[in-house]
């Protein structure tokens, strides 16, 4: 008991350190430029207090339930018994790997859908449009996205594959797509990717990255390990912009079909 | 009242987080087929997440978004550009600087130059290869920002700013080593993390507000993108350079 209350109080410290230089920046700024009093100094204190807490407990709970098995489930998926691959076949045929593909989707999905940062902006975006936006509506599309993206990155890192191709590819996607969206959906659609990689979705998608470039021959953690998070922020932008083509479209055909 | 609404928030966190359950227990039950290693422990880390998640959400209401929002208005009412597009530098410089992941992948992009030969092998080279990574991450999302903001006060469109940047990656792509490539794509995902984003959106939503003429819908979200796209361009210009 007296070890976890250490550990807690050492996390509590290390999560206060990373958000001092913010914490700093934005009371600095308030005090010596804008040059007025905080309007409510105790519920801003009493704020980061809470942010400070709330972000050390859920990276604690994090600890104990989601990152084993996030982390066992990554690693008994890659084992060669699991697989039926023999260790010894050098040659690697992307089939077999099927399983991955699906686990690493589902986990996409999930982690967007825990992400904090994610949910508060949902809800935020839900709040601004006045309800045009649904918080869950969002939250599921950028789920689909990451899933997307994270399956097509495990597909990356088993047939050794560039990754440039798959982030070009998504560029021209979302290119192509933007015109045509309503405009007014386009600042949240490319912000929602970015949105996801945060406290979840890092550590989880590292660690099976680099789970699946030790267990499939012939990758090297260090060279394919990498480029996961890059199509799990890539992707979601792709599938809230289709998210909102459908929406529109199908506003449309709801008022068309009304006399 | 406070409990009352601490209560409340605790249940609609439990919403929010239901598909993550399902998918975890769903996936260990039926395909795996191996029960939960420790469910004791499982279970105490739910409650763990359900309670640090509340509070993340009640702080931000008490204290980030209403203070990132009066700041824009006040930034906005004094009217100071130079400022304004300060304080956007910082909050992103801030906000990456210290970022834990993003000092982790610094790490593994001084291991490939280790074994690349660009640096030599000693503990002093890698330090300061390190540290010039994460400057060199932390000043372009710096940037990022006070473009953003320039972009809200100018009223450019949301997604000029991050087509500027995809056609940049596009173009330096070619003459990036694959390696290197990899730790730069995933270098910008990492620059925003859990404390800017709520941040950055709320300035960008109260400058988009405070401002006449200016839609907090259209041109109020699109910092956050951007402030992940520039650092993939510094961090491949960073590996060229050394």
């Amino acid at each position: 008991m007296i070890d976890w209350l250490i550990q807690f109080l050492i996390r509590f410290l290390e999560t206060a350190r990373d958000f001092l230089p913010i914490f700093l920046v934005l009371i600095g700024f308030q005090l010596f430029v804008i040059r007025k009093p905080l309007s409510h100094p105790q519920k801003t204190f009493s704020g980061f207090i809470f942010l400070l807490l709330g972000v050390t407990i859920f990276l604690e709970g994090l600890d104990l339930a989601l990152f084993p098995i996030g982390k066992l489930m990554a690693s008994q998926l890659t084992t060669a018994e699991f697989l039926g691959i023999d260790p010894l076949d050098k040659t690697v045929n992307w089939k077999t790997y099927g399983w991955v593909y699906v686990f690493s989707a589902c986990l996409g999905f999930a982690v967007a859908l825990a992400e904090p940062s994610l949910l508060a902006i949902a809800n935020k975006a839900e709040q601004i449009s006045g309800g045009t936006i649904r918080a869950w509506g969002l939250r599921i599309a950028v789920g689909i996205g990451l899933g997307f993206g994270l399956a097509l990155g495990t597909f990356r890192i088993v047939t050794g594959t560039e990754l440039y191709l798959y982030v070009i590819s998504g560029f021209a996607i979302a290119t192509l797509q933007t015109l045509f969206t309503p405009k007014s959906i386009l600042g949240i659609a490319f912000d929602s990717g970015s949105v996801t990689t945060t406290m979840v979705t890092v550590p989880l998608v590292t660690a099976l990255g680099i789970g699946l470039a030790q267990a499939i021959p012939g990758r090297d953690p260090l060279s394919d390990g990498f480029g996961l998070l890059a199509l799990a922020s890539l992707y979601p932008i792709i599938a809230v912009l289709s998210y909102a083509q459908i929406a529109q479209y199908l506003n449309k055909h709801s008022v068309s079909s009304k006399p | 009242m406070f409990k009352k609404r601490f209560i409340n928030q605790l249940i609609n966190s439990f919403f929010d987080l239901s598909p993550i359950l399902a998918v975890v227990i769903i996936f260990q039950v039926l395909i795996i087929q191996q029960s939960i290693p420790d469910v004791g422990h499982f279970l105490l880390g739910i409650l763990f997440v359900l309670v640090g998640l509340s509070l993340f959400i009640q702080g931000l209401e008490l204290s980030l978004f209403p203070l990132g929002e009066s700041m824009a208005y006040g930034f906005a009412r004094k009217g100071s550009l130079f400022w304004l597009l300060a304080f956007a530098f910082c909050l992103g410089f801030g906000a990456a600087v210290a970022e834990p992941a993003l000092i982790n992948l610094a790490e593994q992009a001084a291991e490939l130059a280790i074994k690349k030969a660009s640096i030599t092998d000693s503990a002093s080279a890698k330090n300061n290869y390190v540290l010039g990574f994460r400057i060199t991450v932390a000043v372009s999302s710096g940037v990022a920002i006070l473009i953003g903001v320039l972009r809200i006060i100018r009223g450019w469109p949301a997604y000029y700013p991050v087509f500027y940047a995809y056609i940049g990656i596009a173009l330096i792509t070619p003459f990036c080593h694959k390696d290197m490539l990899s730790i730069a794509y995933d270098s910008g995902s990492i620059a925003t993390s859990t404390l800017t984003v709520p941040l950055v959106t709320a300035l960008g939503v109260g400058l988009a507000t405070a401002i006449k003429g200016r839609n907090p819908m259209t041109d109020g979200f699109g910092l956050v993108v951007f402030a992940s796209l520039t650092p993939i361009i510094a961090v491949m210009l960073y590996g060229l350079a050394i």
